[in-house]
């Protein structure tokens, strides 16, 4: 398929060529660069990103599924991204979250999107960022990005999405204890799942003072669809909020940068494998290896 | 054992005479051929402290060695072939064929539109009506497919769970009109939702108001058909998803505990209900480590009732079990081969004292049992009951140091799976968090890994395998049967009183959404009138909703 | 490494999953990315979900005979969303005399049990090996 076309096709909304364009942005085909650069930006602009993170068994999808019911009610167009991890050992990967999306498969107005990790570490997939961008050039006003993440180490989905909202549910104490430092800084709502469960007002309590006061903690019962309408009404508000002052634009610039850092570093990655292939190393130790392939690069003629 | 011990003596005054007295042995005396007697129960020459509590007497706590005194000697298990499919006369055919070569029991096997409350001819069943069993849309179905078959002589085991009320009410209705009245109907309906959502998947609404649809059975049956059994918790599905023999003990049980406490939170009585909770397990190929499962169970149900919920009445603390061979070891490959599987599990749950026993055919593997593939399975157990001498004395593998030692590791495995279990917060919990699932498809992944790599072995799959053709005659299911229900169902839709199916929906509606109405009496009306399962199970669906499931 | 997407789908009532689920653990472990409805998914629905996730191919497994039905509604509905050129492959309790039926209405190839989990696999890298060239 020639980019134009599917370009055509994918900002009319048409399933196929959006999902083909995924997997073209995915796989890192040359045409992906064109294809990036033919999103409409208005719609880029105007859409809105979604964090959707937490512990497994929080009930990420179950709520993620919740949300996507409600902005359908309310006649959004949206867009569902699942991260999951890829095994390090065979490169597979069981994505396990469309079963939950199975629900809206006939809606033509979900577009839903389950991803491998693919040997990234931060709880995202390189190609997340572009995808969510195709989403949005497909008329998606929200793209909901659900991964596991727990801790400061899984959480590039704070950085990417416009608004990270973290799911926790009771009988996670130990995980609690370990985020606890400063854990609605990263994040810009909590949400306490399963809220109808003995256990939650102990849950927001054990989560200190500040998320006791905040008004960024909810409570939803995402299996009974309780608390979900309040949810959207909530990230919605937030948005006005950013959007208003300079935060918005802020955090996508932040989120651009990182995108950008981190492909830098794939690429970077990729190019010092190929090289240290070439012309293997001959330093006493990495160190001094390191320090060499370094010059190498810096110094070589018109790479 | 001296005569003075008097254990032995007690349990021969009270519980063995008094089934004595109930009905005599099949024999006056069983002997092998030559004439030696055949003893009725094989005890240690000390009877120690350590055996009383473990292994104990037949028909006595903790139940070990079998849940009646004199076991086959006085009855033999209940022969009873799961069977149906297609039409409900086909069907009907089907088990007075059964009945005439012996059969002591029916097992009725619905299609999934009726297991999972669609009509024959709602979008969803397209393809499916009848396949794996009969399609019942309306009452009428169910008069066919009980014609001529006296309700009040025959025990009917029904495979049926989410609906399970609507089929019993049918049922009911059914021996209602042959003049039968409920106090008398005899069976059973497995009604195990719990299963469903990790092992089978034919539930249709959330956990909880499915539970309460079972309490209401529960509780309408104590009262009004006390020869019923309300209940098969069911192990056997769950082996066949892939778990461990343990695995079957502990989640069974686990689901056991959970419906007991839902009635007892309902209100209804221990000893009101529990009698008539029945088990159903998977007789699988490693005969002893079967043999020493069945016998765990007995014992950790026996002791978990007492434990956790004080009881006191025997009835309440026997596991009653009907057992099926299991399906999943049938092999496409050289089929005569399963008739030599079968036999060796049917042995095993003899052996392990079970109330009731389903064999597999050998063509399961491939499409629905012919009538001969049937009859041999039949025969396979008449030959074990008359022939082999196993069914003459009680609980032989008794005292056999293997045997007794994998008794007790297979219970203290289950033991700790249970507690798991509770920690989780219990049953509904672990489905909702994965936990039981999970479980069961690792050890589902690691039996195929070792399949894989010629660990375990085989026989015609990946060992000993010859090129060959099938040449099994088939059963293959009429697809004009789909069209048949169809027409049937409309011409009862079209015959029927209307205004009275409007009321009865209604009523069953406004009964569905106060938590404390019993729901039995509006499905009974219901089905009196026609009403069908598919109009039924929606209504039940806009009050309860409709179980989705989870991630994986 | 390329890692293959597909998409493991039960269509129609039956809810007996454990092949579905040893087979998509196989294919993880084999290096495929695998994308798994659940159970009790119509052929729209199956097919709108392998347009979306983009696979390379898609597994069906029936144990309850209503594959002959299903499957090709599968097939069918495939097309209609203008994505014939995904393969379908098919597993379960398939009586013989409909492996050939099936084959005829374009099913890639049918696994009854007892198939070594290896040969499906090779079976899937084929087909996938295939779309993808169809592809660009």
């Amino acid at each position: 398929m020639q980019s134009a076309q599917l370009l055509e096709q994918l900002h009319l909304g048409d399933p196929r060529s959006v999902a083909r364009a995924i997997s073209l942005l995915e796989d890192q085909a040359d045409i992906g660069r064109r294809i990036m650069q033919g999103l409409d930006q208005q719609r880029l602009d105007k859409a809105l990103t979604v964090g959707i993170t937490g512990p497994p068994g929080a009930g990420k999808s179950t709520l993620t599924s919740a949300l996507v019911r409600q902005l359908r009610q309310r006649g959004i167009r949206v867009g569902v991204i699942a991260v999951d991890p890829s095994s390090a050992l065979t490169h597979g990967a069981l994505l396990g979250d469309r079963i939950r999306m199975m629900e809206h498969a006939l809606d033509p107005d979900v577009v839903a999107r389950s991803m491998a990790t693919r040997g990234r570490l931060g709880g995202l997939c390189a190609a997340a960022g572009a995808t969510m961008r195709i989403m949005a050039a497909s008329g998606c006003r929200v793209v909901l990005i659900e991964t596991v993440g727990i801790g400061q180490s899984e959480m590039d989905i704070a950085s990417l999405a416009d608004i990270t909202v973290l799911v926790l549910a009771p009988g996670f104490g130990d995980e609690i204890q370990a985020m606890k430092a400063g854990i609605l800084e990263v994040v810009d709502l909590l949400v306490i799942n399963k809220a109808d469960m003995p256990g939650a007002s102990k849950l927001r309590f054990d989560l200190g003072r500040e998320a006791v006061q905040s008004d960024r903690v909810l409570e939803t019962a995402a299996a009974e669809n309780q608390g979900i309408e309040d949810l959207l009404d909530r990230i919605l508000a937030l948005e006005t909020e950013f959007r208003k002052g300079e935060k918005f634009i802020q955090r996508r610039q932040q989120s651009w940068n990182k995108e950008t850092v981190d492909r830098c570093l794939d690429l970077f990655r990729e190019h010092l494998t190929e090289l240290m292939q070439e012309q293997p190393c001959i330093e006493a130790d990495p160190g001094a290896a390191a320090e060499a392939l370094l010059e190498r690069i810096i110094h070589a003629p018109g790479r | 054992m001296s005569e003075q011990d008097s254990p032995l003596k007690d349990w021969q005054e009270n519980e063995l005479a008094k089934s004595l007295a109930r009905f005599p042995e099949r024999k006056k005396a069983f002997t092998c051929h030559g004439g030696r007697e055949v003893q009725r129960l094989a005890l240690p020459e000390e009877a120690d402290q350590e055996y009383q509590d473990k292994l104990g007497f037949p028909g006595r706590y903790p139940y070990t060695r079998g849940v009646q005194p004199t076991m086959y000697r006085g009855r033999l298990w209940t022969m009873r072939q799961y069977a149906g499919f297609s039409s409900a006369a086909t069907s009907n055919e089907r088990y007075r064929y059964l009945l005439e070569q012996g059969q002591t029991g029916l097992s009725v096997a619905f299609d999934l539109p009726t297991q999972i409350g669609y009509d024959s001819d709602a979008p969803m069943s397209l393809g499916e009506v009848g396949k794996v069993g009969v399609a019942i849309d309306t009452l009428a179905d169910m008069e066919v497919l009980f014609d001529q078959i006296p309700l009040d002589k025959i025990s009917t085991s029904m495979t049926i769970n989410s609906p399970a009320m609507v089929l019993l009410a049918m049922y009911i209705v059914v021996a209602e009109k042959q003049g039968v009245s409920a106090e008398q109907v005899m069976g059973t309906i497995q009604n195990d939702i719990l299963k469903e959502y990790v092992a089978r998947g034919t539930y249709i609404f959330p956990p909880r108001p499915s539970l309460r649809l079972i309490t209401n059975i529960f509780q309408w049956c104590s009262t009004n058909a006390p020869k019923f059994n309300t209940i098969s918790i069911s192990g056997y599905h769950i082996r066949e998803a892939g778990s461990t023999a343990a695995q079957e003990v502990a989640f069974t049980l686990a689901n056991g505990l959970t419906y007991v406490q839902t009635a007892l939170d309902a209100g209804l009585a221990l000893d009101d209900f529990s009698p008539r909770l029945a088990f159903f397990f998977n007789a699988s190929s490693n005969l002893l480590e079967e043999v020493a499962k069945f016998r765990a169970a007995r014992r950790l149900w026996a002791e978990l009732m007492k434990e956790r919920f004080q009881a006191k009445k025997p009835a309440t603390m026997m596991l009653r079990f009907h057992t099926q061979t299991a399906g999943s070891s049938l092999t496409a490959q050289q089929v005569d081969n399963n008739v030599v599987r079968v036999t060796l599990q049917a042995l095993a749950a003899v052996l392990g004292g079970t109330q009731s026993l389903h064999t597999n055919s050998r063509d399961e593997a491939l499409s629905l049992p012919t009538e001969e593939s049937v009859r041999t399975a039949l025969r396979t157990q008449q030959v074990i009951a008359h022939e082999s001498g196993v069914a003459d004395t009680v609980d032989p593998l008794a005292g056999s140091w293997y045997v007794e030692q994998l008794t007790d590791a297979v219970e203290q495995e289950a033991l700790e799976l249970i507690e798991r279990v509770d920690a989780f917060g219990g049953v509904v919990a672990c489905i909702e968090n994965g936990f039981i699932a999970g479980q069961i498809e690792d050890a589902a992944y690691q039996y195929q890994q070792e399949v894989e790599s010629k660990e375990r072995l085989i026989v015609g799959v990946n060992a000993f395998q010859t090129e060959e053709e099938n040449s099994v005659p088939l059963l293959r299911v009429d697809p004009a049967g789909e069209d048949q229900q169809v027409e049937v169902l409309a011409r009862v839709k079209a015959e029927r009183d209307q205004e009275e199916v409007r009321r009865c929906l209604a009523a069953l509606e406004t009964a569905a959404r106060s938590d404390e109405a019993n729901l039995m009496e509006p499905v009974l009306d219901a089905v009196r009138c026609y009403c069908s399962l598919g109009e039924i199970c929606d209504v039940l669906r806009g009050v309860f909703g409709e179980y989705r499931g989870r991630a994986w | 490494m390329k890692s293959y997407r597909v998409l493991i789908a039960k269509p129609g009532l039956d809810g007996h999953d454990r092949g579905a689920k040893v087979i998509a653990r196989a294919l993880r472990d084999a290096g495929f990315e695998v994308i798994y409805t659940g159970i009790r998914r119509t052929p729209e629905e199956i097919a709108a979900a392998a347009v979306q996730e983009d696979v390379a191919a898609v597994g069906l497994s029936s144990m309850s005979g209503a594959h002959v039905r299903l499957f090709p509604a599968v097939l069918e509905a495939l097309r209609k969303a203008g994505a014939e050129d995904i393969p379908v492959v098919g597993g379960g309790i398939i009586p013989k005399e409909d492996i050939s039926l099936l084959q005829g209405e374009g099913i890639a190839s049918v696994f009854t049990p007892g198939t070594p989990v290896a040969t499906i696999i090779e079976a899937f890298t084929e087909a996938c090996q295939k779309q993808h060239q169809t592809r660009n």
